[in-house]
């Protein structure tokens, strides 16, 4: 057809779709009616359509009606969006905020039970007190200890203490909270109570 | 005063205008029932399947624009709904539909007809409620109704326990409802809409793409001033067939996989794509990577989740349908100027040249048995100035519909797209009649399909809904048949139904009138006949069964590489008579 070839004189125009790059990790907070149901709401969501969840924490506000979960997933750019667009779009959901939007600290605990033997004994609080972590609980043959700070930091305390034993551990998956923009310090001038 | 709580139902259900819901009882919406039945202002239709009472409140929704409500009971009557409910998801249907549950002292124990309502419905509805305390049940039915109406619509599930129904509450209707998690957005963005506005004047080859979308917003009308003022074709899913006369020159059909080649091929080499309402289904784009490779991409949807969900956009704009092209048609009235007709020469030279390539076509069998789109386009021509609904069921029969029956107006459209769902067209038709009772109800359905819901020709007959069921008779699930003899060498896998009742007998037992066009030369006076008789009717009409629907897109292949007609292996495979089985072959089939 010759109009057909007419047209076909442009040139591909880019991509069409969504390209589809690396996956990267997101840390995703939202806050949600404190409600019954709402967990597997969003729990389903991330089933049915194939996302990832890698850690999922959820715990009260202080206001009582909401609560906040925290969501480690991954996904290139195109998924990450509709991951957030899903969650924004569930009714339960009051607020979504992609934590890799800006600037964030991010913590998680883990509960490590370790064996130890009479000679290991200095050797894991040792270990202990270089990651500034907590005997919680104690026996004769075995030391619980707590520890908290960024996913290397935990990896790393887990690495150490394993040639003791580790007889159980628990972690309980991140939670993030963006950093407040830094403002320079003297064009912020106090403002007085009464104003 | 107190009420029960299936008085508050009544009253809530009174306050928000339903005239009639569809429904079928059982132990734990006894007193509903009970109540209902001492009412006069909404009407009961007693289904014979809890799966007919969705989709006959789908096919009340489509056809009003307003919400459809069902009632089913616990247990095996919820079970019974969730195909209406996924259907009504995926379609966004706006519908409430309430259902039973045991004693809240009951959930959870296993208890007589107890199911998991909440659970089963949760990824099949827009939102779900278990009503738990009857002082929250008022406040609960205003929001089912507000989010199954608003932003983009979608089914609700109110799960109302026994004890619910019995206890009694102070009845007052809230007069509105603020959910912080949920605020629509129905004004588009200005800036975006400017932005569009630029690349429509800057366009050559412009496109408008319109959904399921401008039909839900009432749209139309809006939809028709931008394609006039701007002179640009229109290409309609298979949901947004009537959201823009079918008959008008600007009109290019349905696109898509069974889409016309003009909607196609314009899509394909179009510079600006305007998607309205609509989703970018797989079924539409074909291969995505390759969808219209040479456009800017304008999107217009009031769900963000829509946007960028398959392909990338240019301007996205979120809003309302009605109200951004409001405001798009405000900018380009102070900015068309010059004769747009003259301008978009070019590109209708380019369009009309296809159109003229590969109009819609088949051709009559030589040995005269009725050709099923020849009945659609029979059917269409003889009722059209009725301006009847259309339902459909779910294959080859829906498409040729589709292609052949040219809707002028929207909400007179009446299938399932999304989902697919055989056995959704009697029981839409229903419910369209049962919403309009003096108009012409239509339901074009196939001789697989229509056996998926036929009880509820009991339900036709009793309740007086008199639609008119045309099968396309081909013997055959003959959309299977039709990927059998394209993509697996003709081999009928379970597609051939080898005996399906005598429909004529099947509708006179149910008390309707059964008609039958055995002969193309039977066909019209058989279809007057039908159309003119005020009881339900059933006509079945014995097409030829191997007809295929065309044109075609296989699927992941690219719209401009369409299947026009039959390939020459299969030509050359027919001519030596398929095999369907050990002593069936072409012959047999055609004179069984
Ligand atoms: C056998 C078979 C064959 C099929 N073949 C084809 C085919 O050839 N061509 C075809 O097109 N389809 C076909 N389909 C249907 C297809 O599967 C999809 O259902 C259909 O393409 C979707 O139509 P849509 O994009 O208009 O979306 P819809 O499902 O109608 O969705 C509407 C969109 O509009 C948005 N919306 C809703 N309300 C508003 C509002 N007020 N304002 C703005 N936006 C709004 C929604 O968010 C949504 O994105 C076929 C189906 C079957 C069963
Ligand atoms: C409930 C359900 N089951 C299976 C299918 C798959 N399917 C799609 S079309 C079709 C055949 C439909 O046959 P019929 O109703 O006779 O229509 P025809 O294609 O012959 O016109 C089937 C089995 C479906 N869409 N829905
Ligand atoms: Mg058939």
């Amino acid at each position: 057809m010759t109009g057909e070839t007419a047209l076909l004189g442009r040139t591909l125009r880019g991509y069409r779709v969504c390209a589809r790059g690396n996956a990267m990790e997101h840390i995703i907070s939202v806050t949600v009616e404190n409600k019954f149901g709402v967990l597997s709401r969003v729990a389903g969501l991330f089933s049915g359509r194939g996302f990832n969840i890698e850690s999922l924490s959820v715990a009260p506000t202080l206001d009582p009606s909401m609560s906040q979960m925290t969501i480690v997933t991954s996904g290139d750019e195109r998924i990450v969006e509709q991951i957030v667009k899903q969650l924004n779009k569930l009714i339960d959901v009051i607020k979504v905020v992609d934590l890799n939007e800006s600037d964030f600290v991010s913590r998680e605990t883990a509960l490590i039970k370790v064996h130890t033997k009479a000679e290991d004994r200095a050797e894991a609080l040792r270990i202990a007190d270089i990651f500034r972590a907590n005997v919680i609980d104690s026996t004769p043959s075995t030391y619980t200890i707590e520890v908290t700070g960024d996913p290397k930091k935990l990896e790393a305390i887990i690495n150490l203490l394993q040639p003791l034993g580790i007889k159980e551990l628990i972690r309980t998956g991140r939670v993030a909270i963006a950093r407040e923009a830094i403002r320079p310090a003297v064009s912020q001038p106090k403002k007085l109570a009464r104003e | 005063m107190k009420l029960t709580g299936s008085e508050i139902l009544i009253e809530c259900l009174k306050a928000e205008g339903v005239k009639t819901i569809f429904a079928l009882p059982g132990g734990v919406v006894l007193k509903i029932f009970d109540m209902l039945h001492q009412q006069k202002d909404i009407e009961v239709v007693l289904t014979r399947h809890e799966q007919g009472a969705g989709h006959m409140a789908e096919g009340y929704a489509k056809a009003t624009g307003k919400a459809g409500v069902c009632l089913v009971t616990s247990g095996p009557g919820m079970t019974n709904v969730i195909t209406a409910l996924a259907d009504a998801y995926m379609d966004s249907v706006p519908l409430v539909c309430i259902s039973g549950q045991v004693s809240t002292s009951l959930i959870g124990n296993d208890a007589f007809q107890e199911a998991d309502n909440i659970g089963l419905s949760r990824p099949c509805t827009k939102y779900n409620f278990l009503v738990k305390d009857v002082n929250d049940l008022a406040t609960t039915i205003k929001e089912a109704f507000y989010i199954a109406t608003t932003g983009r619509p979608g089914p609700v599930l109110v799960d109302i326990p026994k004890d619910v129904s019995m206890a009694k509450a102070e009845f007052t209707y809230p007069s509105s409802v603020a959910i912080r998690g949920y605020n629509p957005t129905y004004e588009g963005n200005k800036w975006q809409i400017k932005q569009a506005a630029e690349a429509i004047m800057k366009a050559k080859k412009p496109i408008l793409y319109v959904g399921g979308g401008v039909v839900f917003s009432q749209a139309a009308k809006e939809l028709l001033e931008l394609a006039e003022m701007t002179q640009i074709p229109v290409d309609m899913t298979l949901m947004g067939l009537g959201a823009f006369p079918g008959e008008h020159p600007l009109s290019m059909g349905m696109m898509g996989m069974h889409g016309t080649y003009c909607a196609n091929m314009a899509v394909h080499y179009s510079d600006l794509v305007i998607a309205v309402g609509a989703r970018f289904d797989d079924r539409v784009t074909g291969k995505v990577s390759e969808f219209c490779p040479f456009a800017k991409v304008i999107h217009i949807d009031i769900d963000p989740t829509s946007i960028r969900k398959n392909i990338h956009v240019d301007i996205p704009i979120v809003g309302d349908c009605k109200a951004v092209l409001r405001e798009l048609n405000q900018i380009l009235r102070a900015t068309v100027n010059g004769n747009q007709k003259d301008l978009r020469k070019p590109w209708w030279n380019q369009i009309r040249e296809w159109q003229q390539a590969h109009p819609l076509a088949y051709q009559q069998d030589p040995d005269g048995a009725i050709k099923p789109q020849h009945v659609v386009k029979r059917l269409y021509e003889l009722t059209k100035d009725r301006d009847p609904i259309v339902a459909t069921d779910v294959g080859q029969h829906q498409m040729w519909t589709a292609q052949y029956f040219k809707l002028a107006r929207p909400n007179r459209w009446l299938t399932s797209g999304g989902l697919g769902t055989m056995g959704f067209g009697l029981p839409a038709a229903m419910g369209a009649q049962a919403a309009f009772r003096d108009r012409l109800v239509l339901c074009v359905a196939g001789d697989g399909s229509i056996q998926m819901n036929m009880q509820e020709m009991a339900t036709a007959v009793v309740s007086k809904l008199p639609v008119k069921v045309i099968i396309l008779n081909n013997r055959f699930h003959g959309m299977v048949r039709q990927w059998q003899d394209l993509f697996y060498e003709g081999r009928y896998a379970s597609s051939y139904l080898e005996t399906t009742p005598d429909f004529v007998k099947l509708a006179e037992a149910y008390g309707a009138v059964g008609l039958r066009a055995s002969k193309l030369g039977d066909l019209d006076a058989v279809l007057k006949e039908a159309v003119s008789t005020e009881k339900p009717v059933i006509v079945d009409v014995p097409t030829y069964p191997f007809e295929n629907c065309y044109p075609m897109i296989p699927a992941g292949g690219c719209n401009h590489e369409m299947i026009l007609e039959d390939p020459p292996e299969l030509k050359q495979r027919m001519a030596g008579g398929p095999s369907v089985g050990s002593d069936e072959n072409k012959d047999t089939i055609l004179t069984a």
